[in-house]
Parts: structure tokens; sequence; C-alpha cells
């Protein structure tokens, strides 16, 4: 009797288990689409090529799309995440390499569902649950403006991911779960320059692929919208409430940091940030003011007046606590931060107001003093140098904790140290 | 205070403020003068030196942070009668117009050959842009790289007692 219950409960187990993976096949299996000849510049009106241009420079995807010093779109830059390393893909209309046998339909398919053309599911690295958002004619106007550049044929490089990711079938699984597909609808009693802006930022924009946090699995929480993530060893801040500036982020503010990758009284955007604010200097002015009307709306806090704050500077009780810290600073930092420097009469940010030494995190801080500002970024806001060939970690904690001390009121960090070693080692990685 | 610097070998005593830059300290006390003060900013390069291997501007180096370290500046790399693989090369293809720049493109280059002696020409550009030249040789300074990274990998002769 016994035996055969067990028996029939392994049986009812196993026929669950086929039907289960019957469901899960058919859920993952996509099929291919047909490829077809590459579209000529005639096939699409000026108009709609110049809109997907516009889209694509406030959706960014030259950045990713593109390799250190390679051609435009051609793919083949390397994204570390926490499975492993990715390699993004050639969106040129390159036949053999790129998507230039793309058809519009499969265009779409990719961008909505994450499925190639040729049915192999897509990795979430492409922010696919943002893409959804997207309007059939914006994603048509994207199609045009990719397939009338110019093919350049490069392969890209193998994912190198932690098995069994590599995979690609398992990502049904993960689309189950986190691609949730909710449209963008208009909110009555709010401006169109807020709804624009909305819809930018949660679709093409794809704002919470960084500042909202990600589950374990990388998918975004839901429940958490821009409360802030982590993207390449940079803070994404939160942008909400809990976002820690000097002085509140109005649109104003937002929208000349976005345009311009700096804002004296919140600093210059650096790391994964600075490449956005360079796409938007170059996005159509009115959407760029759009995204800054809706995202200063998500950040707006009681508090203190823009412009109001006289700025921190706790020099003395800083140089008690860190004297070290104080003596590096003078030497090192002081040339260009300190009262009377130069660079301080060109409209730059103290660093009282500084995000970064005002955040919850030291990580953006230690990132700046590690790195600088890159030079690949500086034509286009500021220059700094790195010192993360130059000082020790323990130097650089030392100074990053004076910084703490001498311009902001909020409480030392505890975290310095790790965040320290970590960017050290991230900048030895080739 | 006294600091002790370990300067291209040797152990050399300063008296100096903590938060003095390296540049002043090689060129006021220590009479190195190869490393120049361009900008003062991190901004030109021309105060290039190599600290523990790597390529650093010395005009933004506080002399407090340098115990145990090791300094290595364009005089540390030959002498006129026996010049340095990379001084031959830079002589060789002619790369001093002005020469203000000349010692941090030396140093910042040495940094690189110390650690990829068979430099790609994408290597030696992307490791050369923090340094600036305003006469506008970078042409000559990149062949000179270039060549300097083949007479150390043996392709081109390194000559015992410079030109």
């Amino acid at each position: 009797m016994k035996r055969r219950a067990v028996l029939a409960a392994l049986s009812a187990a196993a026929a669950a288990g086929v039907l289960g993976s019957l469901v899960f096949l058919a859920i993952a299996w996509q099929t291919e689409i047909p490829a077809m000849a590459p579209p000529k510049l005639a096939d699409f009106d000026a108009a709609t090529i110049h809109r997907g241009a516009a889209l694509v420079a406030i959706g960014d995807c030259v950045v990713c799309h593109t390799a250190e010093r390679g051609p435009a779109f051609a793919g083949g830059r390397a994204l570390e995440t926490p499975f492993g390393t990715l390699y993004a893909t050639n969106i040129t209309p390159d036949q053999r390499t790129g998507i230039g046998n793309w058809s519009a339909a499969a265009f779409r398919r990719a961008m909505r569902d994450g499925v190639s053309r040729d049915g192999e599911h897509l990795y979430p690295a492409l922010p696919y649950e943002h893409f959804t958002r997207v309007t059939d004619a914006d994603l048509d106007a994207i199609y045009a403006f990719l397939m009338t550049r110019g093919p350049v044929l490069q392969k890209t490089p193998e994912n190198r991911l932690i098995p069994p990711l590599g995979f690609r079938p398992l990502l049904a699984g993960w689309k189950l779960l986190f691609l949730h597909e909710d449209p963008v609808l208009p909110v009555t009693g709010q401006s169109d320059e807020w709804n624009r802006g909305r819809y930018l930022v949660e679709g093409f924009g794809h704002c919470g692929g960084c500042h909202t946090p990600r589950n374990i699995a990388g998918g975004e929480e839901r429940g958490k919208p821009f409360a802030g993530g982590i993207a390449e060893g940079w803070d994404a801040p939160p942008l909400n409430a809990a976002n820690r500036t000097a002085h509140p982020w109005t649109v104003d503010a937002v929208y000349r940091y976005l345009r311009t990758g700096m804002d004296a009284e919140h600093g210059i955007a650096n790391g994964p940030m600075g490449p956005v604010a360079h796409g938007l200097s170059g996005a159509p002015d009115d959407d760029v003011r759009s995204i800054a009307v809706y995202v200063a709306s998500l950040l707006e806090r009681d508090g203190p007046k823009a412009g109001s704050l006289p700025p921190v500077d706790r020099e003395v009780e800083a140089t008690r606590e860190h004297p070290e810290g104080a003596a590096l600073f003078a030497g090192a930092c002081a040339t260009c931060h300190g009262p009377g420097a130069p660079m301080m009469a060109q409209g730059r940010p103290s660093l009282s107001f500084v995000s970064a030494l005002q955040a919850d995190h030291p990580r953006n801080a230690v990132q700046a003093v590690v790195n600088g500002l890159p030079a690949a970024q500086a034509g286009r806001t500021a220059l700094m140098p790195p010192f993360g060939d130059s000082l020790t970690s323990s130097q650089i904690g030392q100074i990053t904790a004076y910084l703490r001390s001498r311009y902001s009121e909020r409480q030392p960090w505890t975290a310095l140290e790790d965040s320290v070693e970590e960017a050290l080692n991230a900048k030895e990685q080739p | 205070m006294t600091i002790i610097l370990n300067v291209n070998g040797a152990e050399r005593r300063i008296d100096a403020e903590p938060a003095t830059p390296l540049l002043y300290a090689l060129r006021n006390d220590l009479g190195l003068n190869g490393a120049k003060y361009g900008c003062g900013l991190g901004q030109c390069g021309a105060c290039t030196v190599q600290l523990d291997g790597k390529a650093v501007f010395s005009c933004l180096l506080p002399v407090a942070a340098l115990e145990g370290r090791r300094i290595t500046t364009v005089e540390g790399l030959g002498t006129l009668d026996k010049p340095g693989v990379l001084q031959q090369a830079f002589e060789t293809e002619q790369a001093a117009q002005c020469g203000y720049c000349i010692a941090g493109m030396i140093m910042r280059a040495q940094a690189l050959l110390d650690r990829n002696p068979s430099p790609t020409e994408t290597d030696i550009r992307a490791h050369m842009q923090p340094n600036l030249c305003r006469c506008g040789t970078h042409m000559r300074i990149l062949r000179a790289v270039r060549r300097a990274a083949d007479m150390m990998s043996g392709k081109l002769a390194i000559l015992e007692s410079g030109q």
C-alpha cells in the first residue's frame, strides 16, 4: 500500500515536471523572424529619422553599444555584471554582424520582448522592461535612425557568464518574473510637460535601469522605484525625497545638470552619469526640459530653498579630527578646491554643495578621488586628475574622511575603507 | 619638518612643510630641474614623474604622502653621455620643439613601457593622453615612444653611448 502511494506520488511529480518543462519550453521557444534585405534611406522620411536621432540621444544607445575608441553603435563594449561579462551587440545595419537584415517587426520584438531576430533571448542588460513602454511610432523612428547609419563589420565578442547563465532559454523564466508590461498612460491633472517627461524617463530613457535598486536576480525592484541603485561601482542616487543634497533639486537645477553635466549647487556628472549628460546635451531642448520637470517632481522634498544656503566649511574641526587628511588636502586638492582658487571663480561647485559628499555612502566621493573626472568627459564639463596612482589607499581614506568632516554636517562614513579598496581594485582591472 | 624621499634610487633628506608639492622639492631642494611647472593643477603633465612605477603629476603630490615610496625623475633614466632608451628615441625623432613638456612625456611613456614593452599605437595614444604639448609635436612624440618600444623589444638597436 505504502509503496503504491509512493509510486503514485512519484509519477504525479514526474508528470508535473514534464508538463512544467513543456510549458516552459513553449514560453521559452521563440520563432525566427525571416531576414530581409536592408532598407534604404529612401524607405524612411527625414522627419522620422530626425525623431529617431532625438530618441537615441535620450536613450543613449551609443554609450553601451560602442567599444572604447570603437566605431559608434558597432558594439563590443564589455558590461561587468554580478553574473559575468556581457558584450553589447553591433546595432549598425551591417548584414553579417549587425542588424542589417532585421525588419521593423524584428526590431520591435527585440526592444519589447528581448528576443533577437533569430529567436534567441536577449539578456536584460538591454533594458527591455523599459522599452515595453515606448510607442510603436517611436520604436519605428529609432529603427529608421539606426538603419540609416553606416554599416560596420564588427563581430561581437562572446559573453563570459557564470554557468548555467550562458543558456539563454533560462531568460524566459527571468522575463516571466521581471518583465512587466505596463504602459505609461498620461496622468490627468499633470502638465503635458510632466507627462512627456514621465514617458521619456520611464520609457526609452530607462533612468530606472540604474536609479532603481535591483534584486538578487538582477530584476528591478518594483516596490522601490527610483530608490537608488549601483552601476559600475558608482552609486546611482535615489531620485526621490531621500536624495541627500545640500540644496533641493529644482527644475532648473535638474535641467542644467542633465543638459550641461554640471550644476553649481549639486556637482558634476561623473561615472556612468557623465555620458548620460553628454547624450542629453544633444537631445531636443524641450524633451530635456520635460525630463527635468518630471525628475524634479520625484525629487521634491521639504527643506531649504535653492540658493539659500551658505557653504559649510568646518575647517578647524575637520583639521583637528583628520590632521593627515588636512595636510594631504592642502598639497593635493587645495590648488583647485581651496578658497580663492581660480577654478572657484569659474562657477564650479563648492565642495560643500557637491552631492557626493552629502550622500549616505562614500562610494561616489571615493570614486572621484581615485579616478578624477576623466579627460574623455573633460571637454564637456571639467577635468579632475585621478589620484588612484599617486596616493595610497589609506591616504585616499584620510582625504575623503577629511572632506566629509569639513564640507558636510553629516555623520562620518563607516564604509570608507571598503569603498577605497573596491575603487582601487576596480581601477586595476584591465 | 624633515622628510626623507627616495629619488632615483637614493635617499634624500629635505626640510619642508608636509603639504609642499613634490615638484617644488625636486626643483628647489634637490636641484632636479627635469620636471617642469606647467599649470600646477594636474592638467598638463609637464611635471610628470614615476611613483612606484606609475606616472603621476608631481605638482599635486604632497611630500608628506611619499614616505617609503620610490620616485623616478627623468634624471634617473640616463645622463647626457649615456642617455636612456626613451631619451635616445626622443633625440632621434627630434621630438622636442621648445622642450618644456618633454621630461613629463618621457616619464609618462616610461611608465607604459615598464608595464607593456610592446604597446600598440592605440595603447600609446591612450596612455599619453594626459600630457599636453603646446608646440604641437605630438606626432613626433608618438613616433619617439614607438621607436623606444621597438628598441626595447630588439626590433631596433639601442646605442651604447647616445647619438
